[in-house]
């Protein structure tokens, strides 16, 4: 597979929220605001990446010449949980707002799937160095992608006659299996 | 051995994790001050922003800095005053408890109609339009303070007027802002004699519209007048501490009713 297939497959094809459903916590959490969905999703971008650089690092020079490959997962959480750590870190450093706007969803992030399902879909794909990094910036970019269109609709939806029982968590979910359902027509691009 | 193998592993990866984040950390730690966060709790948390300040937190931040005063929010009262001039050690002096009052007492008995009102139910479209009373200056009776009201102390009357509930007003002046005619104001609770009018319609023309206007007599000035003045066609108390209680009575002799003790108004109500 070439480098760009892997790209776009990863934003829209097989995005993480849309296609495998993963991560979906953040998706609904923190799409009520353009501007702190679109921090979300460079936060979660800035991790996919990272991850996936470190943990392939781990994967292909320590866990698999020892043989340990049943190590993947808790050395997995460990890359995921340090990098969230780090980032939550800076971002409480560099911008309060920002770290009062994602509240509780950043450290969250820790736990998020969409994450953890990177790193073995990396591994399991048995990607190189390179198509990793792809995969996992393109992954990131797709969370970006999907969260903050989410979050323009809910934006609009504040402003719309909403029938009172499916107000809030109601209508998001609805949005976002529409917002799925028009995401399985990227679906024939890629064999 | 092999069982060290992974043990091993998983302790260096452990470790060189930790070694990066202690690094980080030293970078970017922040120094928070640990009042902020207790300051913080005590607040209502109703990130009203009657304080002038963008929420509960914004408020708790700026008091540790000692830029605002530690009585600064008027929601929490006394109670919340003294809690905070705890923690930042210093006297929180007595701040009186304010309440929301409303000027004008032409409800749906005393103010006379000019039309019927057909449009959208809220009192700023009505002030636009100019509503169906009589009185340009009185309470249209829509309920847009009652809306506005995030704490549920104001309730439509049976006459058409909004009552406040004292016990549960917080001052935050919300209603205040949110009535077209500005028939709101907050006053310390212990005030409690009230003009109930804002008509600057000269006399007859005053008791044309309303049975309870001030109809700018000079009664209750003419009994205290070191407090209570007339401007534009209308009473109005300049300093309300220069009344004497003695003089109460003279000034409630008021022959509208626009001028009085607010507990009158309650019975009133009743």
């Amino acid at each position: 597979m070439d480098l760009l297939t892997i790209f776009v497959a990863a934003i829209l094809v097989n995005n993480f929220v849309l296609y495998y459903f993963l991560g979906i916590c953040p998706f609904l959490g923190v799409s009520k605001k353009i501007d702190a969905a679109f921090s979300m999703g460079m936060a979660v971008t800035f991790v996919m990446s990272l991850t996936a650089v470190v943990s392939w690092m781990i994967n292909h020079w320590v866990l698999i010449p020892f043989g340990l490959d049943y190590l993947q997962i808790v050395s997995f959480i460990l890359v995921i949980a340090s990098l969230v750590q780090l980032v939550e870190m800076f971002i409480r450093k560099m911008s309060p707002p920002l770290y009062q706007a994602l509240g509780i969803y950043l450290p969250l992030i820790t736990t998020n799937c969409a994450i953890m399902g990177l790193a073995l879909l990396a591994a399991l794909k048995d990607y190189n160095f390179i198509q990793t990094v792809v995969f996992g910036v393109g992954s990131g970019l797709g969370f970006t992608l999907a969260i903050v269109l989410m979050a323009g609709i809910r934006e609009q939806l504040d402003l719309a006659d909403v029938p009172e029982p499916l107000k809030g968590a109601g209508i998001a979910l609805i949005v976002a299996g529409i917002m799925a359902l028009a995401f399985s027509g990227f679906s024939g691009m890629i064999k | 051995m092999e069982v060290f193998i992974p043990i091993l592993t998983m302790a260096v990866l452990g470790f060189l994790f930790s070694i990066g984040l202690s690094f980080a950390y030293q970078k970017l730690k922040v120094e928070e001050d640990p009042k902020v966060e207790k300051i913080n709790e005590i607040l209502p948390q109703a990130n009203c922003g009657a304080c002038g300040y963008s929420g509960c937190r914004a408020f708790a931040e700026v008091v540790t800095q000692g830029k605002a005063v530690v009585t600064g929010c008027p929601v929490g009262g006394e109670e919340v005053s003294i809690k905070i001039a705890e923690i930042m050690g210093t006297e929180a002096g007595k701040a009186e408890r304010k309440v929301a009052r409303l000027h004008c007492r032409g409800d749906n008995e005393a103010a006379k109609n000019k039309g019927l009102y057909l449009g959208i139910t809220t009192c700023y479209a009505a002030h636009i339009i100019g509503g169906n009373k009589q009185c340009v200056y009185g309470c249209l009776g829509y309920g847009d303070c009652v809306d506005a009201c995030p704490f549920d102390a104001i309730d439509m009357g049976d006459k058409g007027l909004p009552v406040v509930d004292e016990d549960r007003c917080t001052a935050c002046g919300k209603c205040v802002e949110a009535c077209p005619r500005n028939l709101f104001e907050l006053h310390p609770l212990s005030q409690n004699i009230i003009v109930f009018c804002r008509s600057l319609d000269g006399g007859a023309a005053a008791k044309k519209s309303c049975k309870n206007a001030c109809i700018s007599c000079g009664i209750c000035v003419r009994a205290c007048p070191e407090a209570i003045a007339l401007e534009n066609n209308l009473a109005v108390i300049k300093d309300y501490k220069k009344i004497d209680p003695e003089k109460i009575p003279a000034i409630e002799k008021c022959p509208t009713d626009a001028i009085g003790q607010i507990e009158k108004e309650e019975t009133n109500e009743g």
